[in-house]
Parts: structure tokens; C-alpha cells; sequence
């Protein structure tokens, strides 16, 4: 069972997020940059199936020279090898721009399960899982509680808001994980000293066979028209309890439509 | 040329611990402080990272790290709770390192494996009611008597010597006369349980409410003649190096403290406000917070000088002695100044300066008081 993982590097998700003001993409540089908090779940989860299976995990991740700190935490948890997708002209690349690149590098790759996080911390668009599977022509199974691999068969119980459903599909597929699925480990200090010599392979646009065209921020097909601040929060409305507290406070809720 | 800067992979290891101290120690250590409860989740997760082995060869289940690893983890923990970074400070260089420098291949085989996984813990008993630094004042015996030797005494303030997963206390003990008259100690381990040995209740602590430790004694205990540790009548010796060693670990938990109370007096200074705009743009906070920070850095640059030092095979103890004495004073320096920031919050318990401000106290004590690294630093300047 050889299983990739995408991995995000995203700002740190205690630190102030902000978009750089002068061609409106994220500003990774003036922050702490951290693993995508639910990515960390993937790459649990196929350490476990690896454990449970035998195979290989490979990292694939798309992010700038930095997103080398990225990969080595999920090799330095036990991941066996990283591709790194790195090139400046990807810079400022929307969704579907990205869900292109990493189609082509996971061209380049042979796999049962690719597993990714549900979600990216920064841009929270809950896409990327999709957008492979078109490109790419797999099925997906998407916000998984729960993973079994059976031979060629892979099944997940997939969260719902009142309970959950058991989905299956066959292998090559790809699986999206919500933060129920498993706890994951820290890096023993023995997995950090391996993670250095582990493989790691940097690639870029050329080395992938992408079209430097079809990615990057001035052919992005969305891009960030306009941006400001969240207002600052106003003052609430104090409400004096005179034995008449909880009417005065329907009645607010009430004059919101809330109620 | 001094290069402080850590490799990618001491950066990567001192990451790991910061985030696993944030994440799975600070939401507990308010509730353990309090309840006085030992925290065992918190310890269960240290031995899977491996850091109960982490100074330890890889052949006896260690994670082949260093002593200066050790270290970096100890500040972390120390940031965020001294009574978890003190568990995993003495389960290392109190409970394991011994076996590790002085034990027999088999001892080593024994006990390494166990005690490197973080699945039982090991504790040093040394100190007795009326002995610490002084070891003539030792009062507990062994006997050697039919292949067997029969320990009796008491220990005091031993730490880890109480819980669940304690598996091995092992006890310095006066077992004869030396040729000149003086009392001759040795090392001599001691499996838990063993029938005579009591872990009494534990102390009632004014910090380090986390950490186990008790009064223990022996009363006729009986291990056989093979569980001394080290050479006969090298006891107290074989401890002192021990201990130079356990100064620069205490120096970087110290440090640690000293950094918390900074981190925790950054973070409160900015969000606080009064008279109309954060506390921290006033010079009396700001400035008592600069210094805080300056002695945080000069604590940890003496600790770091005196693990390269140690690691470099160099005289150390000196160099250890003053870590031990300048990261002791800045944690306690710093516990007090940034209660003060904190104002009246800062007397209360839930807030983690409250907790420095009584956990501190013992790094001026522990390991050598303030007063003995004084007494070495002078002769070792020929005083």
C-alpha cells in the first residue's frame, strides 16, 4: 500500500494572518509558518495504514524554498520520502491552478491513497480533495472519521452532522481527513536525526512537465480584487437587571430577529 | 569563536517539545498543581517521544541524542511546567544516568531498556533528613550478609520515588570504614517494591506540586550483593559527577522558568490595559520586563557554554556551577517580577507566573544550594 500525503505549509495558526498589500496574496514571510493543523492527521493516519500494510509514505507538498521545514516534520513523524513542487512562478496560484500542479506531480507517482486534510488553516476552502479527483480521474472520499484499506478497496465512515456514512471506492483514490480520525504523534527526537537523511526531491515547473502559464498569480482564475480589515468590535449593550433582566434581553433578541 | 546557533536538527527537536509543552502539557498543569496529582498522560506522552532515552545509546533503547539535547528539551518544558520538566529531568540524569555511567554491562542491560522507554522511572536517594551536601552526615547503613546486603535508614526529598511507574530507587549507604577512619559509601540498587522499602507520604510542597516526591525508608531491605552500583566506597564520588552534570540540566530547566515568566509577562503587558492603553507602554513595565528577558539570555548562554564544555570533554564544573547559580536566580528574579506585572492576578493560582513564583523557589536550593555553587565557583579560584 504506498500512500502519498499532501501537505500544506501554512501561517502559524496562533499568529496574526495577513495579506501582503501590495499584490494581495498571503504574506508567508513576516509569520511563523506551521504543517496545516489537519494535515498532520494525514500523515498519521497513513503511518498507521503503512504500519497496518507495509508500503511507502510519500510527502508531496507545493510551497516555496521554506516548505522544507514542512516536509522534514512529516518525514521526521516517519514518513519515508518528500517531493517538493517549489518554483517562483507559482506564486500567487489560486485552487484550481494548485489542483493542476499537484495532478502533474502525482502523475509522476505511483500510489493506492493519496490522503489529504480536509481544509487549509489559511484559505479554508475544503477543495483541494475535489479538484484532484477530477483532474486526475479517481474517485474521492472525502471528510473521513475513519479509514480501512482492504485490499483494493478502501472504506471510509465520512462525518455527518448527525451521524456518519460508510463510503466505499477502489484503489488508486483519494481520501480527505477530518481531525476525529486519530491523534497525532510528535516526532520522536530519533525520527527528527532520520528525517535529514530521508529522500527528498525538489522539482520544479519543468521538472513536472507543468505549463508556467497555467499557474501563478497573473493567469490565476480568481484572484483577490480587494481586501480590508474586520471592523473593530463594537460596544454590546449592557442590560441592568431589575427583576426584569431576562424580558429586556428577549426582547433584544427579538428586535435582532433572533428569536 | 562561540556558536550558539542550533543545528537544524537541536532547532527541530526544541520545536517539537515547544509545541508538545503548548498543546498537551500547559491545558493540565493548572489542574495537577492544584489537585497535587501526578501527571501521568503528560508522562506517558514524554516516553513516546523518547525523551526518558533521549542522552542514551541506542542499544539500550536510548535515542542516541546528547546531553545538551536533553537540555534544550528540559528549557521547554521548564517554560511551561518545572514539575514536568523536573520528572523527566531527574528520571533521566537521577534515575537512569547512574546505571548508564556506573553499572555493569548487565545492570546496564537490566535496567537502560525500561528506564529509557519511560515506562518505569528510576529515582536517586542521596539526600537523608540531617544529610545533603554533606555526605559524612549519612546515617543509613548496608550491610553485607550472606551475598546479600541489608539496607536500613531513611532518605529524604526523593523525587520519583513514589509513583506508578517507579521501578528502581537507588540508595547511596554507609557500608564500612575507610582506612582513615572516615565512613565509607557506596551505590547500592534497590528494585521497587522490595519487602522493608516504604515511599512515605508524600511532602507537602510550597511548589513543584506536579512532581512525586516523598520521604522513603528501609527497614531491613534485602538485595542481593550484585546491586552495587559502581566500585565499593566510590558512592559519594561517582554521585558528585553526577551531579556536575545534573547542574547544567537544572540550569536549563531554570532557564525555562526564567523564559515563562517573560513569554507569560510579554503577552499579558500588551493585552492588559490602563488608564487607556496597554500596561506594556509604560517604561516601569516595559523596562521590568527588558531585564527579565536580559536575564533569561544570560542564563541560557552560561548553560549552553557549560553543556559545550562537558560535550567537548573540558573542565566544567565551574562553568557548571555558575549556569546552576545564574539561571536559579533569574527564574526566581523573573517569577517575582512577573507576578508583579501581572498585578493582582498574579497572586492567583491559576496563573502560570503564580505557579513560577512558587516553583522557583527550589532552584536556588535543589542540586546544590545558591550558597554551595558560591563555595565551588571560589575554589575554583583558589579561594
Amino acid at each position: 500500500m504506498n500512500i502519498v500525503v499532501l501537505v500544506k505549509q501554512v501561517p502559524d495558526t496562533w499568529a496574526e494572518r495577513k495579506l501582503d498589500a501590495t499584490d494581495k496574496t498571503l504574506d508567508r514571510a513576516s509569520v511563523d509558518v506551521v504543517m496545516n493543523e489537519i494535515d498532520e492527521y494525514a500523515v498519521e493516519e497513513a503511518l498507521r495504514i503503512q504500519a497496518d500494510q507495509g508500503g511507502e509514505v510519500t510527502i508531496v507538498s507545493m510551497a516555496p524554498d521554506r516548505g522544507v521545514e514542512t516536509i522534514r516534520k512529516a518525514l521526521s513523524m516517519g514518513a519515508d520520502k518528500a517531493v517538493h513542487l517549489s518554483d517562483p512562478a507559482l506564486h500567487g496560484s489560486d485552487a484550481v491552478q494548485t489542483s493542476y500542479a499537484l495532478a502533474k506531480v502525482l502523475g509522476t507517482l505511483e500510489y493506492d491513497l493519496v490522503i489529504a486534510g480536509s481544509e487549509a488553516t489559511d484559505s479554508r476552502m475544503a477543495i483541494m480533495t475535489p479538484l484532484l479527483a477530477e483532474r486526475l480521474g479517481q474517485p474521492q472520499l472525502s471528510g473521513a472519521r475513519k479509514v480501512t484499506v482492504d485490499g483494493g478497496t478502501v472504506r471510509i465512515e465520512r462525518q455527518t452532522d448527525n451521524g456518519y456514512d460508510v463510503v466505499e471506492a477502489s484503489t488508486p483514490a483519494i481520501v480527505s481527513v477530518v481531525e476525529k480520525i486519530n491523534e497525532p504523534r510528535y516526532p520522536s527526537f530519533k525520527g527528527i536525526m532520520a528525517a535529514k537523511k530521508k529522500p527528498l526531491t525538489t522539482l520544479t515547473l519543468a521538472d513536472a512537465g507543468i505549463e508556467a502559464d497555467r499557474v501563478g498569480l497573473a493567469s490565476a482564475p480568481s484572484q483577490v480584487v480587494e481586501f480590508s480589515n474586520k471592523p473593530p468590535r463594537q460596544a454590546g449593550q449592557i442590560v441592568k437587571d431589575e427583576g426584569d433582566g431576562g424580558v429586556k434581553v428577549a426582547e433584544y433578541l427579538a428586535s435582532q430577529k433572533l428569536v | 569563536m562561540l556558536d550558539t546557533r542550533l543545528t537544524e536538527e537541536q532547532a527541530s527537536l526544541r520545536k517539537t517539545v515547544e509545541e508538545f509543552a503548548r498543546e498537551v502539557v500547559a491545558p493540565v498543569s493548572y489542574q495537577h498543581d492544584r489537585d497535587r496529582t501526578f501527571p501521568y498522560e503528560v508522562v506517558r506522552g514524554m516516553a513516546d517521544m523518547g525523551l526518558f532515552g533521549l542522552p542514551f545509546p541506542e542499544q539500550y533503547g536510548g535515542m542516541g541524542g546528547d546531553y545538551f539535547a536533553l537540555c534544550l528539551v528540559l528549557e521547554e518544558l521548564g517554560r511551561v511546567d518545572q514539575s514536568v520538566a523536573i520528572t523527566l529531568e531527574a528520571g533521566v540524569s537521577l534515575g537512569a544516568m547512574p546505571v548508564f555511567r556506573f553499572g555493569t554491562e548487565e545492570q546496564k542491560q537490566q535496567w537502560l531498556p525500561q528506564l529509557c522507554s519511560g515506562r518505569a522511572l528510576g529515582a536517586f536517594g542521596l539526600t537523608e533528613p540531617g544529610a545533603g551536601s554533606d555526605a559524612g552526615g549519612t546515617r543509613t547503613t548496608a550491610a553485607l550478609e550472606d551475598g546479600a546486603w541489608r539496607i536500613n535508614g531513611n532518605k529524604a526529598f526523593i523525587t520519583n520515588s513514589g509513583t506508578d511507574l517507579t521501578r528502581l530507587v537507588t540508595v547511596t549507604a554507609v557500608t564500612g570504614q575507610t582506612s582513615s577512619g572516615k565512613k565509607e559509601i557506596s551505590s547500592i540498587l534497590v528494585p521497587v517494591p522490595t519487602p522493608g522499602f516504604t515511599a512515605e507520604p508524600a511532602y507537602d510542597k510550597v511548589g513543584w506540586h506536579a512532581s512525586d516526591t516523598h520521604p522513603l525508608s528501609f527497614q531491613d531491605v534485602r538485595v542481593p550483593e550484585e546491586n552495587l552500583l559502581g566500585q565499593r566506597g566510590r558512592g559519594y564520588a561517582n554521585f558528585l559527577h553526577i551531579l556536575d552534570e545534573g547542574r547544567i540540566a537544572i540550569a536549563a530547566l531554570s532557564t525555562g522558568a526564567a523564559q515563562g515568566c517573560v513569554d507569560e509577562s510579554v503577552k499579558y503587558a500588551k493585552e492588559r490595559e490602563a488608564f487607556g492603553r496597554p500596561i506594556g507602554q509604560n517604561q516601569a513595565i516595559a523596562f521590568k520586563i527588558a531585564r527579565m528577558e536580559a536575564r533569561a539570555h544570560a542564563a541560557r548562554t552560561a548553560y549552553y557554554d557549560a553543556a559545550a564544555k562537558m560535550l567537548a570533554g573540558l573542565p566544567f564544573k565551574k562553568e557548571a556551577s555558575i549556569a546552576k547559580l545564574v539561571a536559579g536566580e533569574a527564574a526566581m528574579d523573573n517569577a517575582r517580577d512577573a507576578t508583579q506585572v501581572h498585578g493582582g492576578y498574579g497572586f492567583m493560582n491559576e496563573y502560570a507566573v503564580s505557579r513560577h513564583y512558587r516553583d522557583s523557589k527550589i532552584l536556588e536550593v535543589g542540586e546544590g544550594t545558591t550558597e554551595v555553587q558560591l563555595m565551588l565557583i571560589a575554589r575554583e579560584l583558589g579561594l
